[in-house]
């Protein structure tokens, strides 16, 4: 954690789209995301599955599998280039060199038959030809030790499975560190771990985005582990962010009735809320395919008005870097004229 | 023992033990040791009450449910329920007892058939009851037609979708079918393995919150798996906190935020993380180093040695029996003992074992 007033902007996602085509329909997966993260920040995606978060990331990295997916409109500015836009090879590149992904599952990004060692001289040398083996293999060696591996000049010579999912976590963290990326992207990093070992992990990846300034997005549905690592927050809902907040503003002053009813549903052991009864949302998120224009949370919502079975809300600013995508704050002017325009384009 | 009440208990496990043989792969299949999946555990369950186990994942949870409801012969140790040894009975008096004894699991994909509608989900426990003349009175099958809509509409599904299939549904959805299941025979005690894990937080809420209904509605008693421990101590009377096959500490779910005792249980309540940016920023974390240690081999110390931050020599060679802290708070940790035994050196600590091993064996 750590918010500069005037950090370097890294990576911006701008109206990015990306649908599936299934036999059932289009699956708006990501439907219009943007954001921002600068450097040395840590953005946090919250949601439930479902809710684009991974394809969101994916998308980023161009690892869309294509059919049946595609990214239909957007950008993802990497230093101000359009990285949606470059070529295949300039892409390889920029992935593990300029920014990394750890996903849920290690074995997505270990290959089994391998040894540790020949994967990350591998990555490393992919990135940085000129280096020798020998080199390689000592900063592999140093970033094993980094991410707290034991004895790493021995165990570098293991294979996967010769390692708990706590350790291939972390010799997947190494291997995302080897190339010292401005970005990492870390999906669900800790999902699949014990609290114990979560707690090695998000330390790990606190740390290293305190002392080399890497700037991070956290992908996850743990509000707990939101609240303790990112400085801001995106909340995502049917392929869209439905709100954007510093982390103490989220939890303080939620906006949009998803986010508040979130917070709520969530068990808390250190406050005595004893009445045995948590808050609920009812119902469950929308089948993103052929989604009517609407609010997609307006089946499950409290605060619903008319004009939210009608219209997609516009996003509202709130100041201080807070906006939300939410017909109660918008003016009801605004509402009527949304109410009419959306009533004559059904009928027509 | 640390009692809650004067009530008798509904179930009373005593040095429960489950070993699963490891075997030599080869063709006199040896047994070559064992995986002590649950390591002598004891533990009582009073009748209205949830009693949470909470730990991490291979600590033993899922075998103690397996073995309590006899889906796994225990090794050793004693399961009365009802007062039934269920261990000891013959078949057809165990199966009558577990008719008050019922389950829900973790994955409400894995553990519903799914060539099976939701009605012959629902209403197979009570087919095979009644085909085996094990019910109090036998049902026609008008009267289970009417039961399974009962307890669909009770669950919170539609009755209307009676004749569709579970891939038809979504994750909540399933495990209300389960629940549904779980309460065909009205079960006195329900057995739940990590029922809302897998769930999104806003659908956990929702079965949460059905599940604390339906125990006032119907003065059901849970033995509740998580590993989560806001949602334990949510749904939780009493918390029990497994490690490595054994439990470390016992106490009311209200006190064990606020005092837990053993080492291990403070590291993993200062790891899981909670919902609030303020008191995560004030918290201290007690990051354990390591991983937890394979359940192969047996152990003549604390279990929590290896990765303890307060071990003492006399933990390394000596098992932490239960230790009263109150009547309502009990833990296994030589901390707690009456005689203090942190002064204690290597070598006399390892001469007092060797002493008591002498002695066991003299006896024999
Ligand atoms: N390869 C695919 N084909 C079709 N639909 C997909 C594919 N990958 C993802 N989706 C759909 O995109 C939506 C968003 O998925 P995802 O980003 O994985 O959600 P999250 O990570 O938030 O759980 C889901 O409805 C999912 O079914
Ligand atoms: N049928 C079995 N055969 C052999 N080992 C088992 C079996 N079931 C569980 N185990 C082992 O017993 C230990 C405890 O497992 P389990 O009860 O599933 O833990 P938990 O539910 O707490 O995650 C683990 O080491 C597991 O691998
Ligand atoms: S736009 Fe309407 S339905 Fe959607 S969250 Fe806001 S109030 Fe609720
Ligand atoms: S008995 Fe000793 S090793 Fe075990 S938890 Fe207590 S202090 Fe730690
Ligand atoms: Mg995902
Ligand atoms: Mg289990």
């Amino acid at each position: 954690m750590s918010l500069k007033p005037n950090a370097k902007a890294v990576l911006e996602v701008k109206d990015l789209k990306t649908y599936f085509k299934t036999d059932d329909g289009i699956v708006k997966a990501v439907d219009g995301v943007s954001f921002t993260v600068h450097e040395g920040e840590t953005l946090g995606i919250v949601g439930e599955s479902g809710s684009g978060k991974s394809v969101t990331n994916l998308s980023i990295m161009r690892l869309i599998p294509s059919p049946p997916g595609k990214i239909v409109g957007g950008e993802v500015l990497f230093e101000g280039e359009d990285i949606l836009k470059v070529s295949e090879s300039e892409m390889r590149d920029i992935r593990g060199d300029k920014i990394s992904m750890i996903f849920q599952d290690p074995m997505t990004s270990l290959n089994p038959f391998l040894k540790i060692s020949t994967q990350m001289i591998e990555t490393i040398r992919l990135h940085n030809p000129q280096t020798d083996k020998k080199e390689a293999l000592a900063r592999s060696i140093e970033m094993l030790k980094l991410v707290g591996i034991p004895s790493p000049e021995k165990r570098i010579y293991s294979y996967p499975h010769q390692f708990s999912g706590g350790m291939r976590q972390r010799v997947m963290i190494a291997q995302a560190l080897s190339c010292n990326a401005q970005v990492l992207l870390a999906d669900e990093p800790t999902t699949a771990l014990d609290v114990t070992i979560q707690a090695q992990i998000l330390e790990l990846i606190s740390e290293i985005n305190n002392k080399m300034g890497t700037a991070v997005i956290l992908v996850t549905h743990d509000l707990g582990v939101v609240a303790g690592m990112c400085d801001k927050v995106c909340v995502m809902y049917a392929g869209r962010i439905v709100e954007t907040a510093l982390t103490d503003d989220l939890y303080a002053k939620p906006a949009h009735p998803y986010t508040e009813g979130l917070i709520k549903s969530v068990p808390r052991m250190d406050t005595a809320n004893k009445d045995k009864r948590l808050f609920s949302i009812e119902g469950q998120p929308p089948n993103v395919i052929d989604l009517p224009p609407c609010c997609p949370f307006h089946p499950r919502c409290h605060k619903a008005m008319e004009v939210c079975k009608h219209a997609y809300p516009p996003e509202k600013d709130l100041g201080n870097q807070h906006e939300v995508a939410c017909w109660l704050y918008i003016d009801e002017e605004t509402k009527k004229q949304a109410l009419q325009d959306a009533t004559q384009q059904e009928k027509a | 023992m640390a009692t809650t009440s004067t009530k008798k208990p509904l179930l009373e496990v005593r040095d429960l033990k489950q070993h699963f043989p490891i075997k030599t792969g080869n063709l006199f299949n040896r047994k070559v040791g064992a995986i002590r999946a649950v390591d002598g555990i004891s533990f009582d369950v009073y009748p209205g009450e949830t009693l949470g186990i909470v730990g991490e994942s291979g600590c033993g949870k899922s075998t103690t449910v397996r073995s309590i409801a006899q889906l796994h012969k225990p090794t050793s140790g004693s399961v009365i329920f009802n007062g039934i040894d269920m261990v000891k009975a013959d078949t057809r008096t165990m199966l009558k007892a577990r008719q008050d004894m019922q389950l829900i699991f973790q994955d409400p994909y894995a553990s519903l058939d799914p060539r099976m509608t939701v009605r012959s989900i629902i209403a197979e426990p009570m087919v095979i009851y009644n085909n085996r003349k094990l019910l109090p009175e036998s049902m026609t099958s008008h009267e289970m037609e009417v039961r399974v809509e009962d307890l669909m509409e009770r669950v919170g599904l539609n009755k209307a979708f009676k004749n569709r299939y579970p891939h038809e549904f979504s994750g909540g959805q399933r495990q209300r079918i389960g629940i549904a299941r779980a309460l065909a025979l009205n079960p006195k005690i329900i057995l739940a393995d990590e029922p809302v894990s897998a769930l999104d937080v806003s659908i956990q809420a929702q079965i949460l919150n059905l599940l604390t209904d339906l125990q006032k509605e119907f003065g059901l008693t849970y033995l509740f798996i998580a590993h989560d421990l806001a949602v334990i101590q949510h749904i939780s009377t009493r918390i029990a906190v497994m490690y490595l096959g054994k439990i470390v500490e016992v106490s009311d779910s209200a006190q064990l935020y606020d005092s837990p005792k053993h080492p291990y249980t403070v590291a993993l309540l200062s790891a899981a993380p909670i919902p609030d940016p303020k008191v995560e920023r004030e918290r201290k974390r007690i990051i354990l180093t390591g991983d937890v240690p394979s359940p192969d081999k047996e152990r003549d110390g604390c279990y929590f040695y290896d990765r303890c931050p307060k071990r003492m020599p006399w933990c390394s060679c000596h098992i932490p029996p239960m230790f009263d802290i109150t009547d309502k708070h009990e833990v296994a940790c030589w901390l707690y003992s009456k005689e203090d035994v942190s002064k204690i050196s290597m070598e006399d600590a390892q001469a007092d074992a060797a002493k008591i091993k002498a002695e066991a064996i003299n006896k024999q």
